[in-house]
């Protein structure tokens, strides 16, 4: 079992990380292509990346577009999670799961229904039409999160509030929203990281226009590979990454992914 | 917990933001794509409002059918393939004690947060002839001369298990953090050999997380796009390309539509499907 545990681990490990390596040695590889064994170093393709006119306008729309998307996202999942955990609705399951619908189903069919949806309207090619796109879409994501958070909170908080006299809006102020925080913060760093990496729905609701990271990638690797993609990409995974490690040395990152506490507690101590 | 209220109309009433943008953002626009699968394409232009059939006959021509099931197939080999890998991975990792338990949850979040683009471009790049895996092998004086590993389906399966194997452990993870290790103990205090406790014990608590991980990844390589068209031939490509190739390149929406509704519907097919056979053996057991 401990040599099937090693091998199992160190095959996964390798794979996980197979392409991160190869990126990160196409970034700094002086030679236009990419060949092996690298030759030289150079840092010009991340220089390229902050200079190039192309690649900032992309930046730009990615980051505007996960932000907003994000936060709309939020707002859209927000009160449906409160209202359908706090309350008793009889279409209550109807409800949320239309709210996990679009993310339920291959991100291919949202796409091509935000397409077809906008191009009804005339409305074609705008940087909103792919923030509303993108936070439909994954406003699933602060939705299980914010439900989970009013799942497991203490109803006596709320209860107490009421007893001593605040009405349900004073009590969702002050007690419940600022208990659902850390679940909508969450719910929001998810749905900005998977709308930067997005690919399909950016490129059908408005890919001639407004060219994201993901996209422009795409666009530019079907003209040939240059090395300034991989610098994009190992900028993207260095962010992921350092999200995650300060995730793990300020919070709980076991807890958060999940883990109960309890049981991580007893494998520590055997 | 105490009971909850009927809510007020207020209360109703803010529901109508949520539940009202996904009407207008997610369900009219599904709509929309079902008026359209039956519209009238004129080639070179774009489409005109109709009712015909002549998309959905086109759909059910062998090829397009031939697709479908190419389809469904990759995509739960993909999900077999991650669960027989993940499951013993995801139960070693929650078996381990702190640093490297931590170090393991960044490496897989990493993966995670990498775009379907940045995949699919650097398998290719890995499966390639030019600077490979071959490559390093050559160097290593392994192989004599180096080989291209894609365009193929091995390279496709590889490529979506990629994509789809963090979210699989992220949904067995929970569940396998909560299996007491008291119960492992015990069965091997009762003199079950590891291997026999795995199978006898921790495989069926496991079961319905498997389960849901398994749908988990057909779904979601179902949906992917750019890793069948960057690391497969054409008869490698799922149905989610074709759609993205006639939406875009050859602007026929309206076929496109047609084989979306019909993604939609095999992927419900396949989830209820599937929850069905587990819940059938289930009570076998």
């Amino acid at each position: 079992m401990r040599v099937l545990r090693a091998v199992v681990v160190t095959l996964v490990v390798v794979f996980l990380l197979a392409p991160l390596v190869v990126i990160a040695v196409g970034s700094v590889n002086q030679n236009r292509y990419l060949n092996f064994p690298p030759e030289g170093f150079s840092l010009s393709w991340y220089a390229q990346l902050f200079t190039d006119s192309g690649w900032r306008t992309s930046i730009r729309y990615s980051v505007t577009i996960a932000t907003l998307s994000a936060a709309l996202a939020v707002l859209v999942a927000t009160p449906l999670a409160y209202v359908l955990r706090a309350y008793r609705i009889r279409l209550a399951p109807l409800f949320y799961t239309l709210g996990i619908l679009p993310f339920m189903l291959p991100p291919i069919i949202s796409a091509l229904g935000m397409q077809v949806f906008w191009l009804s309207t005339g409305h074609v090619g705008r940087i909103e039409n792919v923030i509303i796109a993108h936070a439909i879409f994954f406003s699933t994501l602060p939705l299980v999160t914010i439900s989970l958070a009013m799942e497991t909170m203490d109803q006596a908080l709320p209860e107490a509030a009421q007893t001593l006299g605040a009405d349900q809006r004073t009590t969702f102020r002050t007690i419940t929203l600022p208990l659902l925080i850390p679940s909508m913060v969450t719910g929001f760093a998810a749905a900005l990281v998977l709308s930067l990496n997005e690919y399909i729905i950016s490129f059908l609701v408005a890919g001639f226009t407004i060219e994201t990271l993901p996209v422009k990638i795409v666009n530019g690797l079907r003209y040939g590979f240059t090395p300034t993609i991989a610098a994009v990409a190992v900028v993207f995974i260095l962010i992921a990454a350092t999200t995650f490690t300060l995730f793990a040395i300020f919070g709980n990152l076991m807890k958060f992914l999940g883990a109960d506490p309890a049981i991580l507690e007893k494998n520590k101590a055997t | 917990m105490s009971v909850r209220e009927k809510p007020s109309g207020r209360t109703l009433g803010v529901l109508a933001f949520p539940v009202g943008m996904l009407v207008v953002f997610f369900l009219i626009p599904f709509g929309i794509m079902v008026a359209t699968s039956f519209y009238h394409r004129v080639p070179g232009a774009f489409y005109t409002p109709a009712f015909e059939f002549a998309n959905w006959q086109r759909l059910f021509q062998p090829v397009f059918l031939e697709r479908a099931l190419f389809s469904i197939g990759i995509c739960l080999l993909a999900g077999f393939v991650c669960i027989v890998v993940a499951f013993p991975f995801t139960y070693f990792l929650t078996r381990m004690r702190g640093r490297p338990h931590v170090i393991l949850l960044v490496v897989v979040l990493s993966a995670l947060s990498l775009s379907e683009v940045i995949v699919a471009f650097s398998w290719y790049i890995l499966l390639g002839r030019a600077s490979g895996i071959s490559n390093i092998l050559v160097w290593l004086g392994i192989m004599n001369e180096s080989a291209a590993y894609q365009p193929s389906f091995a390279a496709v399966l590889l490529g979506l298990c990629y994509i789809a194997f963090p979210y699989c452990i992220l949904t067995l993870y929970p569940q396998l953090t909560r299996l007491d290790p008291e119960i492992t103990e015990a069965a091997q205090t009762l003199g079950a050999s590891p291997w026999r406790t795995f199978w006898t014990v921790v495989v069926p608590i496991a079961r319905p997380i498997l389960v849901a991980g398994f749908l988990l990844v057909f779904v979601f390589t179902l949906g992917s796009y750019l890793i069948a068209d960057f690391l497969g031939r054409p008869e490698h490509w799922t149905l989610s390309v074709f759609i993205a190739n006639q939406a875009s390149a050859n602007a026929n929406v309206p076929f496109a539509a047609t084989m979306a509704i019909f993604l939609t519907l095999l992927s419900l097919i396949v989830v209820a499907l599937v929850g069905l056979i587990e819940s059938r053996t289930r009570r076998l057991i």
